[in-house]
């Protein structure tokens, strides 16, 4: 009988966080800014087919990084988590705070539980009926949410990306004016990106009941 | 919220209907009522249901036009006078159903649901005739609990973004799917409400010409069919009229709704 090596628990998870970690830096980051009329969310994205942001439900939309095929299993299990339960009760009991923590949940059992973490990052961001409901959930490859309020970086990079939020964005924010916040901040001082690379997707307050909305190339 | 995750073998994809099955939730899938125990039959005929009636669509190339009436019928009583038969499938498509009215509605429910969790989960809509095919299996399911008189027959309409044009299907009981190419009708008022529209179809009908023949339909089959109901001036309650083109589903105001009647009433009075 072979026994297994003995591994420190600190020592795995460490090695674990360390692997997901490479995995994310490599990746591009993503912004999400909180505007007036909803939230407008910018990745820097060079196909224009594999999306990195997308649509879960009415007022929710999704965001990930890292590897594409990880992050888009959660987006298809967000969308079904969601459409079961506005099917089950009611498209009003469907909200980003509930589905975050399953998310995060799931994250935590397999980072802790699998053969190897997932090597992710995801934004779930809601539109309130007022500006006072918009809500950002930063959730990381261990499941550790982050609750946050105006804007998100996640991704490659994201500590420097966020500090430039902070020093450019403020309160009362016109859409085209959040988008070129975004821009700026994933680009940094000397670097500018492309309209062709980039994604961007918004949460339009009162744009009816679907507020997920992309915007093209030429709207940018 | 359960996070639903599945193996690669028994992911249901982007369908709905499935993925309610493998999670458990079948029983409020329309179309499986009944389908286990067929000893339920004698008591869905006491329970005196709420029928829908009358539906028309019709076609005026360019898109189609909705409409149906608002009543609700349980024998020879008027059990709903606000009952909202012509629906918005998704943006490019409409659905009226005749029939048992709570089975309808859940079907409607569910098929409106099923193309928005495709949309979703694929990242592009369903093609026209998809959506078509959908609904078909979706009343095919409902069999079982039609042949214990819980029959449902929608009109499926839409506007067609490849091919550039309106269409319009209708069905029978048991799911089979008929493409029509200029007007459908469905419910207890469909004869009166299909011999207007045939009478008065043309093929180069305007969007403004169809809306009013359909309006017209639906004011014949009101006049003789009493589970169709007509407008209600005294209850501002007009029919549900709806047209689908390149723009999308864009339904009538009450305003223009009142207006057209009152322009049949005045006809009708001057006769």
């Amino acid at each position: 009988m072979t026994m297994p090596f003995y591994v420190a628990p600190e020592q795995m998870m460490k090695d674990r966080a360390d692997f997901a970690r490479k995995g994310i830096a490599r990746g591009r980051a993503l912004v999400a800014v909180r505007y007036t009329d909803g939230i407008v969310i910018v990745a820097e994205n060079s196909s224009q087919t594999l999306r990195k942001v997308s649509e879960i439900y009415d007022r929710i939309a999704f965001a990930g990084v890292g590897k594409y095929n990880e992050f888009d299993q959660l987006r298809v299990a967000g969308v079904r988590a969601a459409d079961l339960k506005g099917y089950q009760y009611s498209r009003d009991d469907v909200d980003a705070r509930s589905l975050a923590n399953s998310y995060a949940q799931m994250l935590g059992t397999i980072f802790t539980h699998e053969m190897k973490p997932m090597e992710v990052e995801i934004l779930v961001a809601e539109v309130g009926l007022e500006p006072a409901g918009d809500q950002m959930f930063h959730i990381l490859y261990d499941g550790t949410v982050v609750d946050e309020r105006d804007y998100s970086a996640i991704g490659g990079d994201a500590e420097a990306t966020r500090s430039r939020l902070e020093e450019t964005w403020t309160d009362g924010l016109d859409r085209s004016t959040a988008i070129s916040v975004g821009v700026a901040a994933l680009g940094g001082p000397d670097r500018e990106i492309p309209s062709a690379e980039l994604e961007v997707a918004e949460l339009v307050r009162g744009n009816g009941r679907r507020c997920f909305h992309r915007l093209a190339p030429d709207d940018l | 919220m359960t996070m639903p995750l599945f193996s690669t073998g028994e992911d249901p994809g982007a369908n709905f209907a499935e993925l309610l099955r493998r999670v458990g939730l079948d029983d409020d899938v329309p179309g499986t009522l009944g389908a286990q125990n067929g000893s339920r039959s004698e008591l869905l005929h006491d329970l005196g249901v709420p029928h829908a009636t009358t539906c028309v669509a019709l076609n005026y190339g360019e898109g189609v036009v909705m409409a149906g009436d608002r009543r609700a019928t349980s024998g020879n009583l008027i059990s709903h006078r606000t009952m909202e038969k012509v629906v918005e499938a998704d943006r490019y498509s409409g659905v009226a159903i005749a029939g048992a009215a709570g089975t309808a509605m859940d079907m409607i429910r569910l098929f409106q649901l099923q193309l928005e969790h495709y949309e979703k989960v694929e990242g592009s809509a369903l093609s026209l005739e998809g959506k078509a095919n959908l609904l078909s299996t979706m009343v095919r399911g409902n069999l079982p609990a039609a042949m214990m008189g819980m029959v449902v027959v929608p009109i499926f309409a839409g506007y067609d973004l490849r091919r550039r044009c309106g269409r319009l299907w209708d069905y029978d009981a048991t799911g089979g799917r008929y493409e029509e190419r200029d007007f459908v009708t469905t419910g207890s008022g469909s004869m009166q409400a299909g011999t207007v529209v045939k009478v008065g179809f043309r093929g180069d009908l305007t969007k403004d010409e169809a809306v009013d023949l359909a309006a017209r339909a639906l004011w014949e089959a009101a006049d003789a069919d009493s589970a169709t109901g007509g407008p209600d001036a005294l209850r501002g309650i007009y029919p549900v009229v709806a047209t689908i083109d390149a723009d999308g589903w864009s339904r009538l105001g009450d305003d223009d709704l009142a207006a057209r009647y009152e322009a049949i009433v005045n006809e009708v009075r001057s006769r």
